[in-house]
């Protein structure tokens, strides 16, 4: 359904070009959960943005393919683009706090996120949210959708976000870390109820985190993004239990996960280079324990559903 | 919110009283009326006879008691110069400084806010540099200036409109008003212009800021992704932020408005209240200036009392607390 290739999506600021998507090939498609997973600035979000066409300026897309159910986004007119945001792809942000109009009530939201892709009667449009407001499992919605966003908990705001993605039943939702923000109990909550509406309704869903913990419960699919390029991708499991990529490794075992309390942490040496001094070839080279003089060269994608980008990967049975 | 006009109302009631006792003292310790009222060869006769019915034998508390009293029953006492009732003297030049004062208002929103928007929605751009350039112009050369300026142009060079007095006026809904006529509007235009052009500038700032304070937010991103388009992510979701600012500000800003309206009424020979204001003064003609600072209190009342409710109305999250 999104097919994503060679996407390049980048900056031109005074102070040089930050490649923020620097040639990201992914795809998702019906029902399917796909986690993306990497640390602060590696392009995550920018990769979001790109697939709705709201990255602002400097920003702009310099290449690659963005294949909706076979339309490619990229050369779409504004209008177009309009259609389809919010009614066949809809984003959730990240801040609860931020995202909702603190002026405008939840109805006034909602409804004119139906009106704005479907000639309907406001009755109708209001049916529908209050509708939708219960399936994220908010009591008493009828009554509830009268509230203004200060009146409600982080939780049940972001509920709220996940109500008006579902509106019009999206072909693809792209949360980008929608439950950062929450505490844990009201994450789990949420983490479990969208993966049950995904897979009632049939919707792809691109789930943006740094925590590979959440992403490993969450996930069908997992992506590892590093400096504007997914470095690793496949099947959750197989790339928890068997991560070819050092940085994959690095992260797997500085992950806290539930199955292996007690264990000492390992953290990746070293912190993400400034976007506009990544080193030449290999961009994780300068954090590398394996890197080589052919690192200095860019490495290529491997083929097959659990791919990577490294000249030396890993070969290892399990977590080391 | 029936609770808070209520105790709004009381606060409005406790704030004349203190206006009246502070206005009564400073006014009345000042200055003798006789003086101007009087001819130099007065006899003492003629003067203890004019004293007396004016009541200024009468110890301060007395008279203000009495002042009380009398304006309780709407009576400000007797304008020295007019021989008219304080307050009708001044309610009879209120309407046309109040019309001024209010078209000056709109003109400043209809022309601020979209000025404010262009600016405000294309940053960096020739657009923007002009609109600001003009709102500096706005603020900084003296309204007097300015008010010359409108007349060399529009009534001298072009004789477009003219430059003094108030035309034709006529009534609606009760209200005797020069939007009634085509020659009483000819005759606003300018001198509402004059009055309005600072605020102008004031509204295109405070519109340009709240937009660009505005459109970096989360809320107006998440509008966009959820596929609205870009003039209803503008008139509702930005403009419902930033009129929560401007209502606030030209709240506070009407009653300059009012204090400026001396400078414009003096200039287009406006017939209003701010005129009428510095000729009491200079006079010592005690209860119109007393009637009109009491009543321009209780406009100032009003006006806060309206702009709270109006902010209410805007600002759900102040809505709750009260
Ligand atoms: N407006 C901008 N101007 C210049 N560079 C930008 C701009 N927006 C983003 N970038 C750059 O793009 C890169 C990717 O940003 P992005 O927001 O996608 O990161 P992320 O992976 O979502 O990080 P986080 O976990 O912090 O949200 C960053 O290095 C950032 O410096
Ligand atoms: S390509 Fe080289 S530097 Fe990059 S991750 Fe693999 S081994 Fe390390
Ligand atoms: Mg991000």
């Amino acid at each position: 359904m999104l097919d994503l290739r060679e996407l390049q999506t980048h900056f031109f600021t005074p102070a040089g070009v930050v490649k923020a998507v620097d040639g990201v090939s992914l795809t998702v498609n019906r029902g399917e959960i796909v986690g993306l997973v990497g640390e602060s600035g590696s392009g995550k979000s920018i990769t979001g943005f790109s697939i709705i066409g709201l990255v602002d300026p400097p920003g702009r897309n310099v290449g690659g393919q963005i294949l909706f159910n076979g339309e490619d986004l990229l050369g779409a007119p504004e209008r177009r683009l309009r259609q389809l945001r919010g009614n066949r792809i809809a984003m959730i942000f990240q801040d609860p706090m931020m995202t909702l109009n603190p002026v405008l009530s939840i109805r006034t939201h909602m409804v004119e996120t139906v009106l704005a892709h479907e000639k309907v009667g406001r009755a109708e449009a209001l049916r529908r949210s209050v509708e939708a407001l219960e399936m994220v499992g908010i009591p008493d919605a009828a009554r509830r959708i009268e509230s203004y966003p200060h009146e409600f908990s982080g939780g049940m705001r972001q509920r709220v976000a996940i109500a008006i993605a579902l509106l019009h039943r999206p072909d693809l939702i792209i949360a980008d870390e929608p439950t950062t923000a929450l505490d844990v109990t009201i994450q789990a909550q949420i983490l479990a109820q969208v993966q049950k509406l995904c897979r009632e309704l049939g919707m792809g869903l691109i789930w943006i985190s740094h925590d590979l913990g959440v992403v490993a419960g969450l996930a069908d699919r997992v992506a590892v993004m590093y400096a504007g390029k997914i470095v690793e991708q496949g099947p959750v499991d197989e790339v928890l239990d068997h991560p070819r990529h050092p940085y994959t490794q690095g992260l797997v075992n500085s992950a806290p996960l539930a199955n292996e309390r007690g264990k000492p942490l390992r953290q990746i040496r070293g912190a993400a280079p400034p976007p506009l001094q990544r080193p030449q070839g290999c961009a994780f080279r300068t954090r590398c324990d394996h890197a080589t003089d052919r690192c200095l060269q860019e490495p290529p994608e491997s083929e097959g559903v659990h791919r990577w980008r490294c000249f030396h990967p890993r070969n290892m049975e399990g977590r080391a | 919110m029936t609770a808070f006009i209520i105790r709004r109302l009381l606060q409005a009631v406790m704030v004349l009283l203190v206006t009246s006792v502070i206005v009564f003292v400073g006014v009345y310790a000042i200055g003798d009326p006789l003086e101007i009222l009087l001819p130099a060869d007065a006899t003492p006769a003629e003067r203890a006879q004019v004293t007396r019915t004016l009541g200024l034998d009468q110890p301060l508390p007395v008279q203000y008691f009495g002042f009380l009293m009398r304006a309780l029953q709407g009576d400000l006492g007797t304008s020295f110069v007019y021989n008219q009732p304080a307050v009708q003297v001044i309610l009879q030049r209120l309407p046309a400084t109040l019309e001024l004062a209010f078209c000056a208002l709109l003109l400043a929103l209809m022309i601020g806010i979209p000025l404010g928007l262009l600016a405000g929605l294309r940053p960096g751009t020739r657009t923007e540099e002009t609109v600001m350039t003009g709102s500096i112009l706005g603020f900084s050369l003296p309204n007097f200036w300015q008010g010359m300026m409108l007349i060399m142009i529009f009534a001298v060079m072009l004789g477009w409109l003219p430059s003094t007095g108030r035309g034709r006026t006529g009534t609606v809904l009760g209200i005797e008003t020069s939007l009634a006529t085509m020659d009483g509007i000819r005759h606003l235009i300018l001198p509402a212009l004059n009055l309005a052009l600072a605020k102008i500038a004031l509204v295109i700032r405070l519109t340009r800021t709240g937009v660009q304070e505005t459109m970096p937010l989360d809320f107006i991103k998440f509008a966009r992704a959820r596929g609205l388009s870009g003039r209803r992510i503008v008139s509702v979701h930005v403009m419902k932020n930033i009129m929560i600012p401007i209502i606030t500000v030209l709240g506070i800003e009407f009653g300059s408005l009012i204090a400026f309206a001396v400078v414009t009424e003096t200039i287009f020979a406006w017939p209003g209240i701010g005129k009428l204001i510095i000729d009491s003064i200079n006079i010592l003609d005690r209860p119109v200036v007393v009637a009109y600072i009491l009543v321009i209190v209780a406009m100032f009342i009003t006006i806060n009392l309206i702009v709270d409710i109006l902010y209410s109305v805007l600002d759900p999250r102040i809505r709750g607390k009260r």
